[in-house]
């Protein structure tokens, strides 16, 4: 049961409130607010996603800056309510298009709504973009997406050389296309994320690949979708040898994908997943029907007519993960990492990065970031960067006594230190120290640490063979596009 | 649909000052109520659109209610909407105000398009006022009769509603007895969903009072029930079947094939894309197997996979509620997920919150064959930048070094990190070497050697302080200039600001002093001269006490200070077993984020729909059948011997160890220590189990019985008959020791007639020896503890005893000083117990 959700600014605004039960105090807004910006609790600096001040419990989660809170009284399943509050958060970006504090503000009637129908007393009713559609009445106002700095995940395809439709990332599920007709159009998104660890002597220690397949349907009438995977993909693998990965040389050939385990969104049928590893997304339409049929005898009074079906599962509508999968096969790590710390004198060291692109030219890698803490007595830093290099930056974070290599270019927002694959980068950075440091240096500074993000490649070799949809008449032929992305969860080597 | 009006001049964020924005808002609804001109509509959508703006920033806008209300009479959806929303906020404030909407919102539940009509009902229900609570119940009547499943969903929410305005009104009205035949007719799964959740918490509310709910709320946890919404499970939305799955972990099956049939229909929701219904599911796997021991294991094996996906899918704040799960399963079971430890290591860019359960988790699964890996990863932690990471980390790396029987590299880790003279890293260390050597005294000469080169000067943390100088006066005879630092130490007594510290430095002063003399006695003199003078009475009063010890005669002060030691075994467990099974019955819940039973954060009344265990546990004693082998009392002992048994608690500390320097919870994970054996446990209880009817044929039970134990049997074992233990040994007992042997036993039909009162059995067994320290309960059940002792040493057993009069059973829980013999004594209680009423 909640009692309360709201959604708050960076600053602590509300920019809505909606309160389902009545058993909570109206301030609990600022209450939260001010818990979570003065958090000292155990030594630790960041609030957790879930406290309780004076019997009420505090749930939140961060979308694009914005605290998107739910409170109550009961002792609920947290992940229930952190769950929902994602799921709120991406309908409401389903319908405006674009999530952020000025769609917020402009959309909030529209807002109000969609909260009316996701909670009613403080049960959860639905969370489907589709059965939404019908007691969604507003019209969303757009935003001006192409002036908003990129945010979320999605926007990763709006840079880099294999620009993809940006559109499809700010278009409502509900919005005419200023055209008239929507377009008819779905994107398959593979996203991978990796968390890798070298050891100071170049091992891989622990790697492991955490993918999502996602889709952002525009599609209307809810065709039947079969989207086609590897054939030699197979699922489950002994609880124990997992992390053999001593030699992952050999891994970047063929052979089958292994993923460790693997979930589905509800609309996805498995009946054919074993034999062909087709995934088969239905609505639930049809199925329903039958179901109501056979169903316990109905009351005299319970006549059934043709919207109460409409509000259960349907097909998904917007943006949804089809698969979620885990995967700690071998892998070929697209970086390597080299460090080397040299003592130059008691007072000097000098630390040497190397990276190196280990996969095809034809990719290129964008938003990297490598970042290593030095020794807290560092005072100065001077760089030297390879000659001939262009569009990186280095930085000495005096504050935190942090290096940092790449980032974008101070002058042109949204130009990025790109890497192309196979090619190697070092930087030479020069320490200076405010004293003596006691013997290791390695023990005082790192583990470097990276960021990046690779378009159109990706590490677990899974694929869409095939996006299939349901055919309405001859000239039905919906734009598909299958895209793949590889980002750095964490990416860490150590020194 | 209309166009969005004027879209540009949406409410802009910045704050109008209030009073003059609202009035100016009033005049210009005054103008628009009565308007039919065209285009009003447009207007009047930017004015409410400005009202609910002001009042989601706080502004309070409820002046302009009526003339709200008399706006309202449009057919624009939209306005009516927003509308709805106005009125729900403000008619508590406003009741006289709120009847002038009563009128429209009746005309809309009797409108044309299903969609008006729930959105009327659900506003009707959602003003709050109880003088108008007359006007619901025909509306809601209707609503719940609807043709339409969008407004019986309503309707039924709207049932929920009316109870909390006016619980008399909703009872009169049977809407409850309504409710559940929807509950079990209604063909759109939400309308069962709202059904049920109203159901739960009205019969809930309702069962303190009635006898008639209380029984309603069973039939909800009845079979039939449970089955038809396990059948219809895959037609309710995600976050429906987390409700059903939550109500189906408190049902009781009869027998093991039902459990294998929900866990066969459930097995695909662990494969669910959505955390919240994964751990729904884990929740009714792990309570269903909790009587089948074998299969609960092989539940862990199964869920393991799906919540490491959940953990690492998602945003960081739901894998934080998965994680935590699996950091309370990882608890209770280590050894399970021994071979699972990488998943625990922490990722650089995780919050704090989320390394510290990992942290924990890699603390409770080392064991021999995985600790050097993980206390390596540790030590990579130890020297980390982030100062409350590499504390945690090494607190980790010595509670390792405390459960392990090897430790000899762990040690060696941990002077390296002494060498590593970072002053937080040092602090941490020397609290940990404290504690190592309170356990492994034989490391005492390794580590004096580094810890002896440690100037207390740059040892500022007094916790860390604290522990350098127990060493110091610990082992004084090793330091070869213990006394020197000692004395320097309490010629600056005033700049130590620590209390704990200048208690600490009293008694190692004396303790060096007994050893070493001559050397000594400067300090001594200072420390006691200082501490006479101490502001604080705790340290006053230490060293008037030590003062006048040492004038009676130094061997006593002696004795006093430096007594011969026992290592300490384990540490402490901070949470009791009984917290920690609280938690694991709260499962899927707050309670174990916060890791406290819901009963410490949450008032009675909001305690959630479900949580009715205590009663429940009760409940089904009471309604048991002769056959039914589920029961919930002997289901939690079974499960504690299976995992938990968090054996051999605090021991008592040596008198100087008060400033023992880890806060409480540090200690939370003796558990891995006592896996294993609690795994060894585990057979054996197979095997005692069957032996048990054949203990109790035996009728002549009233001599010393040689029980009929299988073959190999043990000496037969002798009960002292004048045993004595007072009530606070017994207490203090049963806390630390594990429980033994956990069984059913019976009682005879004769012997539950002759149990009238408790009393009747207590002198029965007192015959037999076994005594009891306490009683009570009144039929059907009693609860007795009992003890005894061997009859040539003082090996204690105690016992706990729940005796249902109407099943004949008994619930026998044994712990024993030497578990060796409590097969023997089980079967020596079990004889006694079954030839009661014989005699």
């Amino acid at each position: 049961m909640i009692s309360q959700f709201f959604v708050l600014s960076q600053r602590g605004d509300n920019i809505v409130f909606r309160d389902y039960r009545g058993d909570v105090q109206k301030g609990s807004a600022e209450i939260f607010f001010r818990k979570v910006k003065f958090w000292r609790e155990d030594g630790e600096e960041e609030a957790p996603p879930v406290f309780n001040v004076d019997g009420v419990n505090y749930f939140h989660v961060k979308v694009v800056g914005l605290l998107f809170v739910a409170t109550t009284r009961a002792n609920v399943s947290p992940s229930l309510v952190l769950e929902l509050l994602q799921r709120i958060a991406r309908v409401i970006k389903d319908y405006l298009g674009v999530l952020n504090e000025d769609s917020f503000r402009k959309n909030f009637v529209l807002v109000y709504e969609l909260l009316d129908e996701v909670i009613d007393f403080g049960y959860v009713q639905t969370t489907s973009t589709e059965v939404l559609k019908s007691s969604v009445f507003n019209e969303p106002i757009m935003v001006d997406a192409a002036r908003l700095p990129p945010l979320g995940p999605a926007s990763i395809f709006m840079q880099g050389t294999k620009r993809m439709p940006g559109t499809a990332v700010t278009k409502s599920v509900v919005a005419n296309e200023p055209g008239g007709r929507k377009r008819e159009e779905i994107f398959v998104d593979i996203i991978e994320k990796i968390s890798l660890t070298f050891s100071s002597s170049g091992y891989i220690l622990t790697s492991e690949i955490d993918g999502t397949i996602q889709m952002k349907s525009f599609l209307t009438g809810n065709p039947e979708i079969r989207l086609a995977l590897n054939e030699e993909l197979s699922i489950g693998r002994s609880g124990r040898s997992i992390y053999g990965s001593r030699d992952y040389s050999g891994s970047s050939g063929s052979g089958p994908v292994i993923l460790d385990d693997c979930n589905f969104h509800e609309s996805v049928h498995l009946d054919s997943f074993d034999v062909d590893r087709t995934l088969t997304l239905v609505g639930d339409i049809g199925k329903r029907r039958l179901m109501l049929m056979k169903g316990p005898v109905l009351m005299g009074f319970c006549k059934l007519d043709a919207s109460s079906a409409i509000l259960n599962q349907v097909p998904p509508d917007g943006e949804f993960p089809v698969m979620n999968y885990r995967m700690t096969q071998e892998f070929k790590p697209p970086f390597r990492i080299n460090t080397l710390i040299e003592e130059a004198g008691a007072l000097k060291a000098e630390v040497i990065l190397k990276i190196r692109a280990e996969f095809s030219p034809s990719v290129t890698a964008n938003t990297i970031v490598v970042q290593m803490p030095l020794p807290a007595y560092t005072t100065r830093v001077s760089f030297e960067l390879e000659p001939g290099a262009v569009g990186q930056m280095t930085d000495f974070k005096e504050s935190n006594k942090r290096l940092e290599w790449g980032l974008k270019k101070a002058i042109f927002l949204h130009k990025y230190f790109q890497i192309v694959g196979g090619s190697d980068h070092t930087l030479r950075a020069k320490l200076t120290f405010s004293q003596e440091s006691h013997g290791n240096i390695t023990k005082e500074a790192g583990p470097v640490s990276m960021t990046f993000t690779i378009p159109m490649y990706n590490t677990s070799r899974l694929q869409v063979k095939y996006l299939q949809i349901a055919k309405k008449s001859k000239t039905y032929n919906p734009y598909r596009w299958v895209r793949y992305v590889t980002q750095a969860n964490s990416y860490v080597a150590r020194i | 649909m209309a166009p969005p009006a004027q879209s540009h001049r949406s409410p802009s964020p910045s704050q109008p000052s209030g009073k003059g924005e609202v009035s100016d808002l009033k005049m210009q609804l005054r103008q628009l109520a009565g308007s039919r001109a065209p285009g009003t509509d447009d207007s009047k959508r930017e004015l409410f659109k400005k009202v609910i703006s002001y009042m989601t920033i706080g502004i309070d806008v409820s002046s302009v209610f009526s003339e709200m209300v008399m706006c309202s009479a449009t057919s624009d959806i939209v306005l009516k909407k927003m509308c709805y929303l106005y009125v729900g906020n403000y008619a508590r404030y406003n009741p006289d105000l709120s009847l002038l909407t009563i009128n429209f919102l009746q005309r809309d539940c009797k409108d044309e398009d299903p969609m008006i009509r729930g959105l009327a009902l659900r506003s009707l229900c959602t003003l709050r006022v109880a003088n108008l609570v007359e006007y619901l119940v025909g509306p809601l009547g209707s609503g719940l009769k609807d043709g339409n499943s969008y407004v019986r969903m309503v309707a039924a929410v709207g049932v929920l509603k009316l109870y909390h305005i006016s619980s008399s009104t909703c009872m009169d009205a049977d809407f409850p007895v309504t409710l559940k035949h929807l509950m079990l007719n209604d063909p759109d799964a939400q309308v069962v969903a709202n059904c049920l959740c109203a159901l739960q918490e009205i019969w809930s509310l309702e069962a303190t009072t009635s006898e008639e709910a209380s029984r309603e709320r069973e039939v909800l946890l009845s079979k039939p029930v449970i089955y038809y919404l396990l059948n219809r499970i895959k037609e309710f939305s995600e976050w429906a079947q987390c409700i059903v799955l939550e109500l189906v972990s408190k049902y009781v099956p009869t027998d093991s094939n039902e459990i294998f049939d929900i866990m066969n229909l459930l097995e695909d929701r662990l494969q669910h894309a959505n955390g919240a219904v994964v751990l729904a599911t884990v929740k009714v796997f792990l309570q269903l197997t909790l009587s089948l021991t074998d299969t609960h294991q092989q539940v862990y094996e199964r869920i393991k996979a799906p919540l490491l996906t959940q953990v690492s899918s998602g945003s960081p704040e739901q894998s934080y509620a998965v994680l935590s799960h699996l950091h309370l399963l990882v608890m209770r079971a280590p050894i399970l997920f021994s071979t699972d430890y990488k998943h625990f290591y922490c990722q650089y860019n995780e919050p704090f919150y989320v390394k510290k359960l990992k942290l924990e988790m890699l603390t409770a699964v080392a064991n021999e064959s995985n600790t050097y890996e993980i206390v390596t990863e540790l030590c990579e932690y130890a020297a980390n930048v982030d100062i409350p990471m590499a504390r945690e980390s090494i607190r980790a790396v010595g509670k390792i070094a405390l459960q392990q029987y090897d430790v000899n590299a762990i040690v060696d880790r941990l002077l390296q990190f002494l060498e590593m003279e970072k002053d937080y890293v040092t602090a941490e260390t020397l609290v940990l070497v404290k504690d190592l050597l309170r356990k492994y005294p034989q490391w005492s000469h390794d580590c004096i050697a580094v810890v002896g080169n440690i100037s207390s000067k740059n040892v500022q943390e007094p916790k860390a302080k604290a522990a350098l100088i127990w060493m110091l006066g610990e082992y004084a005879q090793d330091m070869q200039d213990a006394p020197y630092v000692l004395e320097s130490l309490a010629e600056n007594w005033d700049d130590e600001h620590s209390a704990e510290v200048r208690l600490h430095l009293l008694t190692a002063v004396l303790k060096c002093f007994v050893r070493r003399p001559p050397e000594t006695q400067k300090a001594l003199g200072a420390a006691l001269a200082a501490g006479l003078s101490d502001f604080h009475q705790d340290v006053h009063d230490r060293a008037l006490f030590y003062y006048r010890l040492l004038q009676y005669k130094v061997s006593v002060a002696e004795g006093v200070v430096n007594p011969p030691k026992q290592a300490v075994s384990v540490f402490a467990d901070t949470q009791s077993s009984e917290i920690k099974d609280r938690i694991f019955d709260e499962f899927n819940s707050l309670a174990v984020v916060y890791q406290k039973p819901s009963y410490m954060f949450t008032d009675k009344e909001h305690r959630g729909p479900f949580a009715f265990s205590e009663e429940l546990g009760n409940l089904s004693i009471g309604a048991e059948s002769a056959e039914n082998i589920v029961s919930a009392q002997r289901v939690d002992a079974n499960d504690q011997d299976l995992l938990l048994s968090t054996s051999e608690k605090e021991e008592s500390r040596g008198p100087s160890n008060n400033g023992s320097a880890y806060s409480a919870p540090s200690y939370d994970s003796s558990a891995p220590l006592v896996a294993s054996h609690a795994q060894s446990e585990l057979v054996s209880l197979d095997q005692t189990l069957p032996q048990a009817p054949q203990a109790i044929d035996d009728l002549l039970g009233l001599s010393f019985a040689v029980t009929p134990t299988p073959a190999a049997s043990p000496p037969p074992l002798r009960l002292n008959a004048k045993a004595v233990l007072d009530p606070n040994t017994f207490q203090q007992k049963w806390r630390q020791l594990p429980v033994s042997i956990s069984q059913e036993g019976s009682v005879t039909p004769q012997g539950v007639a002759a149990l009238t009162t408790p009393q009747a059995l207590l002198r029965h067994m007192q015959g037999h020896f076994i005594h009891c320290i306490a009683s009570g309960g009144q039929a059907p059940n009693f609860k007795f503890f009992f003890f005894a002792q061997k009859a040539e040493e003082s090996s204690t057993f105690l016992v706990e005893c729940i005796i249902n009069s109407s099943s004949c059973k008994a619930q026998i829980k044994i712990k024993a000083d030497d578990q060796g013999t409590s097969h023997a004594f089980v079967a020596l209680f079990q004889s006694a117990l079954s030839s009661f009423g014989m005699s």
